[in-house]
């Protein structure tokens, strides 16, 4: 099955953050998601975080340079999900009904390279949590909100931006050691 | 102080916001010192991480403000429950279908070992291998209500008197025009009985002769809102059908009249009984009683029975036993003395849908009652 024209518009639109298209694959695939988990033992929470785990590995392949889509998007998000769920509900030792709605495709390989980026986003986001207050929340401001020197100076009360880029470089020093003490560079 | 500078200044590099001269420059001081180069190098990936991280995070906040606003115009669901329904229940039934499905095939088993159990030990009855074709109580109570229904329609009470238990159900048939009929003797099964024709019309009947032997009884038609037909469609053959020859019936396995066809099996019934055969047609409980006419409209046999484990195996009597009846009859009360049986039938040549539609007029469902 070759991927539908306009699901590879969409998926483009997905990889350029924008929010419509992320918007209209959610609204065509929750449901779908939702009645598969309900029907395994799962509850209506457990559905959304799997199926936004699923957004997440759908929208770092769509952004990866060698991205192509060989399914439709449906029958991709619904095997992302379903590995998933019938991983987690290895773990906590349960089992599935084994109800198959839908044809699922093979998507361990993208499953297991989206768990190595979350594991890696993981150590920033335990180094980030560990550094403590203003820094966090300034270096948040600057690299994930990406405020301006100038109205982060603003909204945390330094005298100009000149300060606050002091602050930030040394809260961002800290930050690295936090970082690079666990990330492996070698890898 | 002066790793701030520096950092400052492989950030400044890396966003590209270097002029031309400062850059080469520091892509000199790159080269000729190993550790600036690491510490670029490693700044390049902290900030890819850094930027990637925060790409994550903005997306999941966006997956999230999305998802709280298509739940909110009930594009997508925002409960478990499916719509309308009564969520909980169905979330239990969901989590718990597997248990119960077990719980009900063990349950299932158990059942089916008692009871193959209570068949090995129990002394086996050869009739048990027969089903009698005449409908118990529960079934007609439930249909009876239908009946009743009709009835008022029609203006008339329902003939069973009042506190009466009804029985057992059947089908009989006219002998006579009078209003002689004739069904199976396992029919009739309580003291009393009345009849009711494929409209609905229900009339009292007296029980005259019950032959258990024979498995057959006459009944009459004692009702005055009953009138009688001129001339039977039918006919009554004495002589036997012959192995192959196609046979229908028409019988009440419901409170409407249902038309069966089929042929004939076995010139003997049940382990090579002479006084019945083997028909091959479905039949069910409420076909007892049914006349079997053959294409010629003759009356060749009464639905009796049918063997229990296999299909479509259906024995009739054979229709001479009615002539056996009627002489019991007027040897008992003289008054029948002038009966006929109608021994030709009109039916001859026309085709089935014409029968039937003269022959049904004949055809009653029976119910006894106590």
């Amino acid at each position: 099955m070759k991927g539908d024209p306009n699901e590879q518009v969409l998926l483009k639109a997905l990889a350029n953050n924008d929010s419509k298209a992320a918007e209209t694959i959610y609204k065509e695939n929750f449901n779908m998601v939702l009645a598969f988990i309900l029907n395994n033992n799962g509850s209506y929470d457990e559905a959304r975080d799997i199926f936004q785990e699923a957004m997440i590995t759908l929208y770092q392949k769509a952004k990866s340079e060698s991205f192509v889509l060989t399914s439709q998007i449906k029958t991709y998000v619904y095997s992302v999900c379903r590995r998933l769920w019938l991983k987690r509900l290895h773990q906590i030792g349960k089992t599935a009904n084994g109800v198959e709605n839908f044809e699922s495709i093979p998507v361990e390989e993208d499953i297991e390279i989206h768990e190595r980026r979350n594991a890696e986003l993981g150590i920033m986001d335990r180094a980030l949590n560990s550094l403590g207050e203003p820094c966090k929340s300034l270096l948040e401001a600057f690299y994930i909100e990406k405020k301006s020197m100038d109205q982060i100076a603003l909204s945390f009360g330094y005298t100009n931006a000149d300060n606050a880029k002091n602050q930030k470089y040394k809260c961002l020093m800290r930050l690295k050691k936090l970082f690079f003490s666990q990330y492996n560079i070698g890898e | 102080m002066e790793d701030i500078l520096l950092l400052n200044t492989i950030e400044r590099y890396l966003e590209g916001k270097m002029l031309e001269d400062e850059k080469s420059f520091f892509e000199q001081l790159r080269l000729n010192n190993p550790a600036i180069d690491q510490m670029v190098v490693e700044h390049k990936l902290f900030l890819q991480q850094m930027d990637e991280f925060a790409d994550v995070r903005n997306f999941k906040d966006s997956l999230h403000t999305i998802h709280s606003k298509l739940s909110e115009t009930g594009e997508i669901r925002s409960t478990e429950e499916p719509a309308g329904f009564g969520g909980k229940v169905v979330q239990l039934w969901n989590r718990y279908k597997r248990t119960a499905a077990i719980a009900a095939s063990i349950a299932g088993i158990t059942a089916l070992f008692i009871s193959a159990l209570a068949i090995y030990f129990s002394p086996s009855a050869d009739k048990s291998q027969l089903e009698r074709l005449s409908r118990d109580i529960a079934e007609i109570k439930k249909t009876q209500i239908v009946t009743n229904n009709t009835l008022i329609k029609e203006a008339a009470e329902p003939k069973i008197p009042k506190g009466a238990i009804v029985k057992t159900g059947g089908t009989a048939f006219l002998v006579d025009g009078k209003g002689l009929l004739v069904t199976n003797a396992h029919v009739l099964n309580g003291s009393g009985a009345t009849v009711t024709d494929k409209d609905g019309h229900e009339y009292n009947s007296k029980i005259l002769l019950v032959d258990r032997n024979i498995d057959l009884a006459v009944l009459q038609i004692d009702d005055r809102d009953f009138t009688a037909v001129k001339t039977l469609p039918y006919g009554i053959r004495r002589t036997q059908p012959e192995l192959g020859e196609e046979l229908f019936t028409l019988g009440y396995p419901r409170d409407e009249i249902v038309y069966n066809m089929g042929y004939l099996g076995a010139k003997t019934g049940y382990k090579g009984d002479t006084s019945s055969c083997q028909l091959s047609l479905t039949a069910n409980p409420g076909n007892s009683g049914a006349p079997v006419f053959n294409k010629n409209g003759d009356i060749v046999g009464i639905i009796t029975t049918k063997q229990a484990q296999a299909e479509d195996v259906v024995f009739a009597l054979k229709a001479n036993n009615i002539f056996k009846m009627i002489d019991s009859l007027k040897a008992a009360d003289t008054s029948f003395k002038s009966v006929k049986l109608p021994l030709k039938s009109s039916l001859k040549n026309m085709d089935r849908v014409s029968q039937v539609k003269k022959a049904q007029d004949c055809v009653f469902l029976v119910k006894t009652y106590n």
